[in-house]
């Protein structure tokens, strides 16, 4: 039998006010270290349903179980990282990694051990002094990976985090993150709107189709071994990013109907 | 011509052009008219025998900007965070900050001075009242205005209301108080000055540099009431200086309105 899941969605529905209804009765289980892509396009309610497993923003109806508790009690050993690296500019590398500890009351030398650690992971280990501005946009964004792992969570949330950046250190990007997950073995949930993004990084891509926000598709994606940029040039990994694109095209516009 | 020597010497030419044109106006004067104008030459041999007298008012009115423009500082800013924390206590009181501020607070000079009593009392209420307003504005309008994201962030973290006040709103909002300070650093000595012309008279020690005007006016001194002028200058040059620096030190290794020193 599988694990219990650490993530489990029942009947999730979300609406703003008296807006139309952006999730529509989702349901999902996640077993512990999966990586899960949602994929979609805009208006699917892909962010939304983030927002709503980091408690950031509560259900109008089904249940939301995380490591079994509610998303409020839960959210905050979550680590979540923004399209942006909402980095605070006035903070060096360094204390901006450290400041979720800080904010916890962690003792300086134990945030100082955590705060080498995963600058180390993500390659600016020796960048802790320079200010944000100083930074390219993906030094920014390492940094704001850096910073949720610094919680150590068991999962991350990670919202088209690599949206903004150009291909090559897109790429990059994901082969680092997927080398730091293969290290720590967190759940990801991860939203894209790049199906090479999804196929590289996912054991499974949950493809939500817009107008309400619900589950279209989903794709397994098994590819043999642990993912490098060969990856990317290998028969399967073309043949999967295909099929996705096909499911993809296969949802319709905006006016479509289940 | 290279850059360095023009941002200092076009200036200078500038200057002594100025003088120039200044003393050749005196000297195109009649001679019985010649008084309304005093030359440079004039105006700082009255600095010189008046040294004392301006010294000693030139004091008086930094005391009475201090107070008030310190005393504007700490009350403003508390009041920017009730105002930014409470939506309702900014739906209550911003119409009436907004009229208050139009009000010419110099009007009240006269019945202030029997409401606190004469001199630095006074000289400080005007300036606080003149400083005041700037700086409500401007560090409400950086408290209310921080990163979405970044509140989300701190949402995200389960933060309390104190953490995410003193660790991401207060610091967001630096560079609007700054924008606010200097406005008032600006104000601060004209507004003792201001002061002083209505409430200095009646202080026990002499009263500060705007009362020694009206001394000098009344006397028609004119090379000594040029003379308060300047100094009044050097005063309102040394509190935006040092604000300058203060803005500075706080703000130019992450704000963007300061250039990179790495690039």
């Amino acid at each position: 039998m599988a694990t219990s899941p650490i993530v489990e969605l029942l009947d999730v529905t979300k609406r703003f006010g008296d807006g139309p209804v952006v999730i529509d009765r989702l349901n999902l289980a996640v077993p512990p270290g999966e990586f899960v892509t949602l994929l979609g396009p805009s208006g699917c309610g892909k962010s939304t349903l983030l927002r709503l497993i980091a408690g950031l923003s509560p259900a109008t109806a089904g249940t939301l179980r995380i490591e079994g508790r509610t998303p409020e009690a839960a959210g905050a050993g979550l680590g979540f990282v923004f399209q942006e690296a909402t980095l605070l500019p006035w903070l060096t590398v360094a204390h901006n990694v450290e400041l979720p500890l800080r904010l916890r009351g962690v003792p300086a030398a134990e945030r100082a051990a955590t705060r080498r650690q995963v600058l180390g992971l993500v390659g600016l280990g020796d960048r802790g002094g320079a200010y944000p501005r100083q930074l390219s946009g993906g030094q920014k964004m390492r940094v704001s990976i850096a910073r949720a792992l610094a919680l150590a969570p068991k999962i991350m949330l990670l919202d088209e985090p690599f949206g903004a950046l150009d291909e090559m250190t897109r790429e990059r990007l994901n082969e680092e993150l997927l080398a730091i997950r293969r290290e720590q073995g967190w759940t990801a949930f991860f939203v894209t709107h790049s199906v090479a993004e999804a196929v590289f990084l996912s054991d499974r891509i949950v493809v939500l189709a817009p107008h309400p926000g619900r589950i279209h598709a989903v794709v397994s994606v098994d590819l043999p071994g642990p993912r490098t940029a060969a990856t990317r040039l290998t028969p399967s990994y073309l043949d999967l990013v295909t099929r996705t694109s096909q499911v993809l095209r296969g949802v319709a516009p905006a006016s479509g109907h289940a | 011509m290279p850059r360095k020597i023009s941002t200092f010497l076009l200036p200078a030419l500038c200057g002594a052009l100025f003088l120039a044109l200044w003393y050749g106006l005196h000297a195109w004067l009649s001679e019985d008219l010649r008084f309304l104008l005093p030359t440079p030459g004039a105006v700082l041999d009255a600095l010189g025998e008046n040294r004392d007298v301006l010294l000693h008012a030139a004091y008086n009115t930094t005391l009475g900007a201090l107070l008030g423009f310190g005393a504007a500082i700490v009350i403003s800013f508390l009041l920017s965070l009730a105002l930014a924390l409470s939506p309702l206590v900014r739906v209550s009181l911003y119409p009436y900050l907004m009229i208050l501020q139009m009000t010419p607070v110099i009007v009240f000079a006269p019945i202030l001075i029997l409401w606190v009593g004469p001199g630095l009392k006074s000289v400080g209420v005007i300036t606080f009242l003149i400083c005041f307003f700037p700086l409500v504005v401007n560090t409400t309008q950086g408290l209310v205005s921080t990163d979405r994201n970044l509140v989300e962030l701190f949402a995200l973290w389960r933060t309390s209301r104190l953490q995410q006040l003193l660790r991401l709103r207060v610091p967001a909002a630096l560079p609007y108080f700054f924008t606010g300070l200097r406005i008032s650093a600006t104000l601060a000595p004209i507004a003792a000055l201001v002061g002083d012309y209505t409430a200095g008279s009646s202080a026990g020690d002499g009263g500060g540099l705007g009362f020694q005007a009206l001394i000098y006016s009344s006397q028609a001194q004119y090379p000594a009431l040029f003379a308060t002028a300047l100094v009044t200058c050097v005063l309102g040059f040394v509190f935006v200086a040092i604000v300058v620096s203060l803005s500075w030190l706080a703000l130019h290794r992450w704000h963007d309105s300061y250039e990179r020193s790495d690039r």
